[in-house]
């Protein structure tokens, strides 16, 4: 159990982290998302107590651990570029943990020898214990990082964008093998990605951050399916972003009625270009004449032109395509499945 | 690793340019180290053995080395603490205090001796209090060192600071995540990286310490057999006219500078990775 | 120097997980002070308390103004030379591959290795009218040893590496694609040279001539064995100041220190202003 309460931290006049607070259970793989400055690295370095907080307080376990140094706070942190120990051998870095601990702490060299043993089988890395880091691959530095993270059984793990430096193809493996790692060690990890795909595909929960304050908190498909703010929204997947009106509680975009706002006042719909339904010509739903027709494999994105010149894109199906007879200039009926209305300026 | 024809110069220019370089080369940096060795052995081996086995020699080879072994290491202890402090850590003013250890190679060596003798000297700042506690700095042992760790203050410290700076601060951060303590981490993981530049450093500074004259010269007071080191050990012989002893010592410091040279250009060669990030 | 000292007393810094900042940071800054700052304060100290008077006297010296004139009209001299053949030296280093090429490499840092009373009574065995070379240049003439000519040599000898050192990196690292669009548009070997790689090299060749000026001003040992030591003629600042502190005058000694400082610290602003230019410039 993490709890993070009232964290604050400023580099110089910039606020990295504002009144930032969160818990995480026993056993669970969170991920922290968000765009770059968003303090979503500061808020991991803190956890792992390699910077301090100027304001609020970190427990452990239920211990504050606010004031305790790095190394004692037996967590393990697999750095971005994984900052191997590059004159010592693959083994030389999985050992590196427990080979520092002093007197009775220290296991003997055997039980030392066997945990490397059993770490670099658990990463798949038989054959190279031997090896320096400048003579592996980008997935294998990986692994060996998490290995020697892993090495002194620490009580969290922390991951600063695990996949970053990776090629696609090696990413997605990782991405799954990390997963079930996981699955299969029961740790409480946290990892910090930019990437929203990689947060929602690999972890149990979601933090997305911007600016260094914690937008959501919610399972992959709670952020996905119902956004708490504008920012969610444009962040996670493609949105269409509309500017409406709320007059009495009803928001209207171009004459058009397209869903509810708490207040009156000017406001943005936002709605997933997939919840854009497109529909043969219907005299009892609004108009569109569609504007641009691309195939991307198995889905037909599509650019629909409302009256009042607003263009939304709806996501669709080949068959729905083919069968609609989908071109530029056809005139179509939309149905908005559902939209979600923010009302205010500059959202 | 010239690739096309079109930017390479026609082969008697590039043959030209090539001798002209050479010759000057031999005519400024190889003919006195030959002149060297040449006068050393003028007068065949005997009279070089002879000229070496005199006590004042000795004397001399001797202050040469426990200067050495006492400026060396302290400049060694100085230059991974500033290394330390500016690599590792973000404060203000720390360009100003590069600057201030890079001070001392801008300074004439006569003067570096100067401002010794004015705050140690009879008449200097401290002078008198020296005289009353019954110490000697000047025209003494004590002299000659502080004036050689002043001209060979910078070395280590200027080739470890940009090493560590562009080593960064996550392979110590990784070290105390694994629970090492700050010194562990210094000792296992930053020394190992830093190592060679390290002997690079110590190596420059020591054919300094050893070699270095006008300093030592201003301070030292020239008594034979006690406060003469090497260098000035051949000035003297040279102004008594004893061209052979002078040559003669002058080729030991010779074969420490060709050692220097070649154990330099073995680092270079060797770890020429590590090497890159200083500049060489 | 104590206005510094202050502001270095107090640095405002980052916190940082890793420790050790104060011990070290603290180590250095007693060790700078102790070896460096408080020894040049004397020098500041001793020099604040000579009179209008004295100045006056030791500057309008002939001696002191010749020797000063002396050590940096040589070194000027001697750098000019260095930077046009450490240029050469560069270049071929750089660009043409020729046997035993790490060898020479190697021999470029020799004057930083070779102690400089060494270097000195080598090059007067040399260049002494029954030398290896002065025998051969006495017949035309030219007298190098116990002449200003002499210490112009011996200062040439100490700021070679300096050029060389400064400038081969830098001219490795100048793209070859430049040259060759420099040649596609028209242009020949000689002006790619003057247009597209000296503008490039330039800055680090006037940083090269700088440190090399720098240290032949101050130069004393290479120099005072093949100079002769005519006052007036052939005597360098560096020797006066000996000269005046074994007369006990540490007034006139600390007076011309004084000035050789003054004016090589400007140097060594000028060079590091060079340095940020260059940065600003080309956006590294």
């Amino acid at each position: 159990m993490i709890e993070v309460e009232h964290i604050s931290k400023r580099f110089g006049s910039f606020a990295a982290l504002d009144q930032v607070s969160l818990k995480v259970a026993q056993g669970k793989l969170v991920a922290l998302l968000g765009p770059s400055g968003s303090g979503k690295t500061t808020l991991l370095r803190i956890l792992a107590g390699l910077e301090q907080p100027d304001e609020g307080r970190v427990r452990l376990g239920g211990v504050d651990a606010t004031g305790l140094g790095t190394r004692d706070r037996k967590v393990g942190f697999v750095f971005q570029h994984y900052a191997l120990f590059r004159h010592m051998t693959v083994a030389e870095n999985i050992a590196f943990g427990l080979k520092v601990r002093k007197g009775a702490d220290r296991p003997p060299v055997a039980a030392i020898n066997q945990k490397v043993h059993s770490l670099l089988e658990l990463v798949q890395l038989e054959g190279l214990a031997g090896r320096y880091p400048s003579q592996l691959s980008g997935g294998q530095r990986q692994r060996v990082a998490l290995a020697r993270a892993l090495a002194v059984e620490p009580r969290l793990l922390l991951l600063d964008e695990p996949f970053g430096a990776l090629d696609a193809q090696v990413r997605k493996d990782l991405r799954r093998w990390l997963r079930h790692l996981h699955d299969e060690m029961g740790l409480t990890g946290v990892f910090v990605t930019h990437d929203q795909e990689e947060a929602l595909e690999v972890a149990d929960e979601v933090v997305v951050m911007n600016k260094g304050r914690i937008e959501q908190i919610g399972t992959p498909a709670e952020i996905y399916d119902s956004p708490a703010t504008p920012f969610v929204y444009r962040f996670l997947g493609s949105v269409n972003a509309l500017p409406c009106r709320v007059a009495g509680g009803q928001a209207q975009v171009g004459g058009l009625h397209i869903g509810e706002g708490r207040a009156d006042g000017p406001g943005t719909a936002f709605i997933r270009p997939h919840d854009v339904e497109v529909l043969e010509l219907s005299p009892d739903l609004p108009q569109a004449r569609v504007s641009q027709v691309v195939v991307l494999g198995p889905v037909v994105r599509a650019e629909l032109e409302l009256a009042g010149g607003i263009t939304v894109e709806a996501e669709l199906s080949r068959e729905a395509k083919d069968r609609l007879g989908l071109r530029r200039g056809l005139e179509v009926s939309v149905f908005l499945r559902k939209a979600r209305v923010f009302v205010g300026e500059n959202v | 690793m010239m690739s096309g024809k079109a930017i390479r110069e026609p082969a008697l220019v590039r043959w030209a340019l090539t001798v002209a370089a050479l010759a000057f080369l031999a005519l400024f940096l190889v003919a006195p180290l030959v002149a060297v060795l040449a006068e050393a052995f003028a007068k065949g081996w005997a009279a070089y053995v002879r000229a070496l086995s005199g006590d004042d020699t000795w004397s001399s080879i001797r202050l040469t080395l426990i200067v050495a072994a006492i400026a060396v290491p302290l400049n060694i202890v100085f230059g991974l603490a500033a290394s330390w402090a500016i690599a590792k850590f973000d404060f203000s003013g720390k360009s100003l205090l590069v600057s201030l250890i890079e001070l001392p190679f801008s300074v004439s060596p006569v003067i570096s001796g100067l401002v010794y003798v004015l705050l140690f000297g009879l008449q200097g700042l401290l002078g008198p209090w020296l005289v009353e506690h019954d110490l000697k700095v000047i025209f003494a042992v004590p002299g000659i060192v502080l004036a050689t760790i002043f001209v060979t203050f910078p070395f280590v410290a200027r080739e470890l600071i940009p090493l560590m700076e562009e080593q960064g601060r996550e392979e110590e951060e990784a070290a105390l995540t694994l629970g090492a303590s700050g010194f562990t981490a210094f000792r296992l993981v930053t020394l190992p990286n830093v190592r060679w530049g390290l002997l690079y450093g110590v190596l420059l500074c020591n054919a300094r310490a050893m070699g270095e004259f006008g300093a030592v010269s201003v301070v030292s007071g020239h008594i034979r057999g006690l406060t003469n080191t090497m260098p000035l050990h051949v000035e003297i012989l040279y102004n008594e006219y004893d061209f052979v002893g002078a040559f003669a010592v002058a080729s030991l410091l010779a074969v420490l500078a060709l050692v220097t040279l070649a154990v330099k250009s073995a680092l270079e060669w060797w770890h020429r990775d590590e090497l890159a990030a200083i500049g060489h | 120097m104590s206005v510094l000292a202050l502001k270095l007393s107090l640095p405002r810094r980052m916190p940082s997980v890793i420790p050790g900042f104060g011990p070290t940071l603290g180590f250095t800054l007693a060790y700078l002070s102790l070896i460096v700052l408080l020894p040049l304060a004397a020098l500041v100290i001793k020099a604040a308390g000579t009179t209008l008077e004295q100045w006056g006297a030791i500057l309008s010296d002939s001696r002191v103004l010749s020797a000063l004139g002396l050590s940096f009209g040589g070194a000027l001299a001697a750098a000019l030379i260095n930077t046009v053949f450490g240029l050469l030296v560069a270049w071929v280093l750089v660009r043409y591959p020729f046997p035993g090429r790490r060898l020479v490499d190697a021999v470029i840092d020799l004057p930083f290795a070779l102690p400089t009373a060494v270097a000195g009574i080598a090059l007067t065995a040399l260049y002494a009218p029954n030398g290896w070379l002065g025998r051969l240049l006495e017949p035309l003439g030219v007298k190098v040893a116990f002449t200003p000519l002499g210490v112009v040599v011996a200062m040439v000898f100490i700021g070679l590496p300096f050029v060389v050192r400064t400038v081969e990196p830098v001219l490795h690292d100048v793209d070859l694609e430049l040259e060759e669009a420099a040649a596609s548009l028209g242009a020949g070997r000689v002006q790619t040279f003057l247009r597209v790689i000296l503008p490039a090299i330039l800055p680090s060749l006037l940083t090269g001539f700088s440190l090399a000026l720098a240290r032949a001003v101050g130069e004393y040992g290479s120099v005072i064995f093949i100079a002769g030591n005519l006052p007036g003629v052939s005597e360098i600042a560096p020797l006066l100041i000996v000269t005046k502190l074994e007369q006990y005058d540490y007034v006139g000694a600390t007076a011309i220190a004084t000035v050789m400082l003054g004016i090589s610290f400007t140097l060594l602003l000028a060079v590091n202003l060079l340095q940020k230019w260059r940065r600003a410039r080309m956006g590294g």
